[in-house]
């Protein structure tokens, strides 16, 4: 019982033992506020610009959102195709993984040439880190398929659609879910790194003038911004993938 | 019964098969010449050291694979694809994880026609006929738990459910009880031997457990290893209905002695015995 309780306190505790140190770290050596600024710098510059924090995290909440979105579909419809047919597979998968190679910040200004400054680029930036996790988790789900069952199944006429449907599917639903919670905290990397340098609006762009204008407060406050975002949304889906697919947290048949 | 008249339910003339056109060139086969005639009704066992073809068999009677050579006929029909009067059920119970034990047992029933098409109408009829089937395997009471709150014992008695759910004519199980403990083991036996006395399905049974062939089956046919081939067809003239006690006594050790020696000599030296 009491150590149950120590896990659950222990990130807060954590969190906190940071806090403490850093304020007595920047404390003790006297670390310039344009510099390094402590906690209750950050604090303080929070408070005092939470009306401009709070336009510029709502602007990159819902463009994460909306790029998130997409990579929902895209990331779905294409993890399917390629999880239900082995020749798809293996014909995407090599250029899927180069693709994710490449460093997402580097799209930015071809996109900037072809959407401009603003939210064009943001969202296509957020969709682009996001998909590939759940085109992989979705199209690894429909694979994997055991061998008896199959025969099982086939033996009774099932149709390749069939058994997509109902086994595959239904498979792949926990790492979807999954995916998801990967899925979400890129996609505020993408906004983020996109809204840098191609947006006017944004935590991304807080950031940028926050730090030429040495806030730096100011700046570490937009960060946190995004962290707790990014956090909150995290949970959210970890709650939704418990409640819909608790059968594949129990342990079952040794998978 | 004039079974020497009657036609054979399973008819295996002179089949060979290789999995792939390679291997048919070197003349690699996972299975030569087997010749097999199985009654209607029969229960036949097949029994060999790992690794010898036991399982293409499975595949061949059931039209999951095409031979290469020779003919095969079910119930007087030449055997040209998957076979739908067959249920199938393995050492996994590979039941769905996220289907409670009733939904799983129905599973064919929303694959194979006719079944298929009249699903959503006659649901409640079915579910009737899963939670009798169910119950005849000591399974009454579970039907809305999940696979994953059964035992491995409970999850092998569900898996033949939904291999027999369809009523086919004919079921295989591949090592079915293979993952179990003893005393489960023998508790299945009864299970199946029941189900078989009182519905008289064929069952095809790959084991590696001679007791377990020598208790269930009319016949007991021993694989010789790669090549896949069968070396012995042993008839086993135990009076029906028979009872665990059974497997204590001299008569039922004998054969299964016997068979021991057949598996024994042919680990020994490869050899082929001829039938």
């Amino acid at each position: 019982m009491k150590s149950k309780n120590i896990e659950r306190w222990s990130p807060w505790l954590l969190l906190l033992l940071i806090i403490v140190l850093w304020q007595t770290l920047t404390s003790a050596f006297q670390v310039s506020e344009f510099i390094f600024p402590s906690p209750a710098r950050i604090l303080d510059q929070a408070i005092e610009y939470h009306a401009v924090i709070a336009g510029h995290a709502w602007r990159t909440f819902w463009v994460t959102m909306v790029g998130f979105g997409l990579a929902i579909l895209v990331g779905v419809l294409l993890g399917f195709l390629i999880g239900s047919s082995r020749v798809a597979y293996a014909a995407v998968y090599p250029l899927m993984t180069a693709f994710n190679a490449l460093p997402k910040a580097a799209f930015v200004p071809i996109l900037v040439v072809w959407f401009g400054i603003g939210v064009g680029p943001a969202i296509l930036t957020a969709f682009l880190i996001s998909f590939f996790p759940i085109t992989v988790n979705i199209a690894t789900g429909l694979a994997t398929l055991e061998p008896e069952l199959e025969d099982v199944l086939r033996v009774l006429g099932a149709r390749r659609w069939d058994v997509l449907m109902k086994v595959g599917l239904p498979r792949s639903l926990p790492y979807f879910f999954g995916s998801l919670k990967v899925a979400i905290t890129l996609a505020f990397v993408g906004t983020t790194v996109s809204e840098m340098t191609a947006a006017n609006e944004g935590i991304g762009y807080l950031l940028i003038s926050a730090g030429s204008a040495m806030q730096m407060g100011l700046a570490f406050a937009g960060l946190l911004t995004v962290g707790v975002m990014a956090m909150l949304m995290y949970e959210l889906f970890s709650l939704i993938e418990k409640h819909t697919t608790g059968w594949a947290h129990r342990g079952s048949q040794g998978h | 019964m004039d079974s020497a008249t009657e036609t054979p339910f399973v008819d295996f003339q002179n089949v060979w098969l290789a999995y792939n056109e390679e291997l048919w060139a070197e003349g690699k086969f996972a299975v030569e010449d087997i010749n097999l005639q199985v009654k209607r009704g029969e229960f036949i066992a097949i029994v060999g050291p790992s690794g010898c073809g036991k399982s293409t068999f499975m595949k061949l009677t059931t039209g999951l694979k095409a031979p290469s050579r020779g003919s095969i006929k079910v119930d007087g029909q030449p055997v040209t694809g998957p076979l739908k009067i067959s249920g199938m059920a393995f050492q996994s119970s590979s039941l769905l994880p996220w289907r409670s034990t009733l939904d799983n047992v129905l599973l064919p029933l929303e694959i194979v026609e006719p079944y298929r098409a009249t699903f959503k109408q006659k649901r409640a009829e079915y579910v009737e006929r899963a939670r009798q089937l169910l119950a005849t395997v000591g399974l009454a009471g579970y039907e809305d738990k999940y696979p994953w709150e059964l035992s491995g014992g409970m999850q092998q008695r569900a898996s033949i459910c939904r291999a027999l759910i369809h009523q086919p004519k004919m079921l295989l199980l591949d090592e079915p009880f293979g993952a179990l403990d003893a005393f489960t083991r023998e508790e299945l036996w009864c299970t199946l031997r029941d189900l078989h006395a009182a519905q008289g399905f064929n069952v095809i049974l790959v084991t590696h457990d001679l007791r377990e062939s020598v208790f269930l089956a009319d016949t007991v046919y021993v694989m010789s290893k790669s090549p896949g081939r069968f070396v012995v067809k042993r008839d086993i003239e135990l009076p029906r209905p028979r009872d665990l006690e059974l497997t204590y006594t001299p008569a039922f050790t004998d054969i299964v002695h016997e068979l021991r020696g057949h598996i024994g000599a042919m680990r020994k030296a490869g050899a082929v015995i001829n039938q």
